[in-house]
């Protein structure tokens, strides 16, 4: 450090230090240049390159026509495309809604009653499966699933076959086999994203101050009522913040549908499908739109609801 | 769920709190019994134990190209995301300027998006600009989306800096350099490291850009896992397989907890 002082005000890289602070626009410049340069050239770049091509179509041979039209974007309103879309959209509001009932109980439970090392503990109970490898998540409900597998054992063993058998006939959740059925594919998403649903929840109801629930419970308030006026609208910016990772994902994931669940396509597998084997990137380009517009409307609201605090 | 002020939580809201627990780790630990089952199919519970598949496993030159070529592609990502997420935090930190919140917006949108949408907005970047796909391509597909978590525990450290340091140490009479040198690094190291920690973890379990970015002579650890999903052939290695998987990314993730647990913001809230 004595050597680094004796320096002082000498040097190339002094005076460059000098230029820098005299012009902060420069340093600026500077220090944002490449990561810019990265996102904006290379990302968005090739994001905005491939969402225009939604406005050209393909002739009957698989060529695109390079002249602007609506036709491709609007057939997506298609009954078969227009099913796709509502299937993802119904798929993605049971995830978000089950993933924010099983969350609730269990981060109020974290937030209001675990102290000390335990909360530590439990922290690091939740963020490990959220960093837990997705491909290793979707392969472990393979196993569990598949008809040899431990479900079915545990099912034998509580002799509660039946109420399995009983949820796969509920005609459009069901199916052959839970491996292959909405019900199915339902519940791989629910546990794939729920740690993402945990964390900003854990997190809103823990700013909750303990003594608000004290005044309530004081003022007559029933456990109910409480829950009602003071918790929930506090712990709410929290679920939304998650709801945007539970919504976003399930919508655009294509990988859990095509390993567990039935032959349903969802928008991902649709994108995936035109842009390869079917050769259709017009048609890709704009199934890619739909999750991109869903998104910026569900953020829009997020944020006027306050969730952006809560991230 | 009492409210008056209470200790003990009401026994169904316990329940319900280790049901989800169960739910959420039972299935991981699954995947290791299962790498040490006899069976060759998904039988449970499993007709006996072996290490054998660990062996086999060792001895499996494609798997072992895998998990070098995942090493190779996410510590490659690692180095341009911890480069330019920590120049990014940098600029962001105090500097205000028109468009900021877009440029912070947009460092994020690489995460937010669904993966296929990178994916495949990359692939049909290259294919336009005739640029085969290699290595190098799913490396920079890993990076601009590795680059948001570095940012993230880049920027919480910078903001938790206090300024009084920095000006003590111009007024001694260091240059800007030295005061990075000196003073903000020692700082912000172990933030860069958790950042990075996270950002290996992150890049070297992807697939869904990895299958849009890579050629088909890159496989990577995950890619072989993923075929093996859809043509189960051989299911004890491919056990083996996820539980690498599993320890190479939960010790960096681990590691980066641990690094930054003293401070309020802790690296890895949030993906």
């Amino acid at each position: 450090m004595s050597k680094a002082l004796s320096r002082k005000g000498s040097g190339p890289l002094s005076g460059l230090s000098d230029i820098l602070y005299r012009h902060p626009r420069l340093l600026l410049a500077l220090l944002l240049g490449p990561p810019l340069l990265w996102l904006g050239l290379i990302y968005l770049g090739a994001l905005f390159a491939f969402l225009s091509q939604s406005i050209f179509s393909i002739d009957d041979y698989a060529n695109t026509i390079y002249e602007p039209t609506f036709s491709t974007i609007a057939q997506l309103t298609s009954p078969a495309n227009l099913d796709i879309i509502l299937r993802s959209l119904a798929m993605a509001t049971a995830v978000t809604v089950a993933s924010a009932i099983i969350a609730y109980p269990f981060c109020y439970f974290a937030a209001r009653y675990v102290r000390g090392k335990w909360k530590a503990l439990f922290y690091l109970l939740v963020m490990l499966p959220l960093w837990s490898s997705y491909l290793v998540k979707v392969y472990s409900w393979k196993l569990i699933l598949a008809r040899e597998g431990i479900v079915s054992w545990i099912a034998e063993k509580l002799h509660m076959t039946w109420m399995i058998d009983w949820l796969l006939s509920i005609p459009t959740i069901g199916g052959p086999s839970l491996s292959t059925s909405y019900l199915g594919t339902f519940i791989v998403f629910v546990y794939i994203w729920l740690p993402f649903m945990i964390l900003p929840t854990q997190a809103a109801i823990e700013r909750v101050p303990a003594n608000l629930l004290e005044a309530s419970a004081d003022l007559g308030g029933k456990p109910k009522d409480t829950f009602r006026h003071v918790i929930w609208p506090l712990a709410l910016p929290g679920l939304i913040a998650g709801s945007i990772f539970t919504f976003s994902l399930t919508l655009g994931d294509y990988i859990v549908p095509q390993v567990i669940g039935g032959s349903a396509q969802f928008i991902g597998n649709a994108v995936y499908l035109y842009q390869g084997t079917a050769g259709n990137i017009p048609l890709a380009a704009a199934f890619t739109l739909v999750p991109i517009v869903i998104m910026l409307i569900y953020l829009s609201v997020a944020k006027r609801m306050g969730a952006f605090d809560a991230l | 769920m009492r409210s008056d002020g209470t200790i003990r939580p009401s026994p169904w809201l316990t329940a319900a709190t280790i049901a989800t627990l169960l739910f959420i780790h039972v299935p991981l630990l699954l995947i290791i019994v299962y790498a040490f089952s006899a069976d060759v199919n998904f039988q449970f519970p499993p007709s006996g134990y072996t290490t054998q598949w660990f062996s086999d496993a060792l001895d499996r030159p494609d798997l072992w190209s895998a998990i070098w070529l995942s090493t190779k592609v996410a510590v490659l990502a690692t180095l341009i995301a911890m480069v330019l997420g920590t120049l990014g935090a940098a600029a962001l930190w105090r500097s205000k300027f028109f468009g900021r919140d877009y440029v912070s917006l947009l460092f994020i949108l690489p995460i937010a998006l669904p993966g296929i949408v990178t994916g495949i907005a990359l692939r049909s970047a290259f294919n336009v600009l005739d640029i085969p796909l290699s290595v190098w391509t799913v490396m920079i597909g890993h990076a601009t989306f590795c680059m948001v978590v570095v940012y993230n525990n880049a920027l919480a450290r910078f903001r938790r800096l206090s300024n009084s340091m920095i000006e003590a140490s111009m007024d001694l009479g260091a240059n800007g350099f030295q005061t990075f040198r000196y003073v903000v690094l020692p700082q912000i190291a172990s933030a860069l490291l958790a950042g990075g920690m996270l950002a290996f973890a992150l890049s070297f379990d992807e697939v869904i850009v990895t299958i849009f970015t890579a050629g088909l002579q890159e496989k990577t650890l995950p890619i072989w896992i993923f075929e093996q999903l859809f043509r189960p052939r051989e299911r004890p290695i491919t056990n083996v397989a996820a539980v690498i998987v599993m320890v190479v990314t939960i010790v960096p993730v681990l590691a980066a907890y641990y690094l930054t647990k003293d401070t309020e913001h802790t690296s890895g809230a949030g993906k």
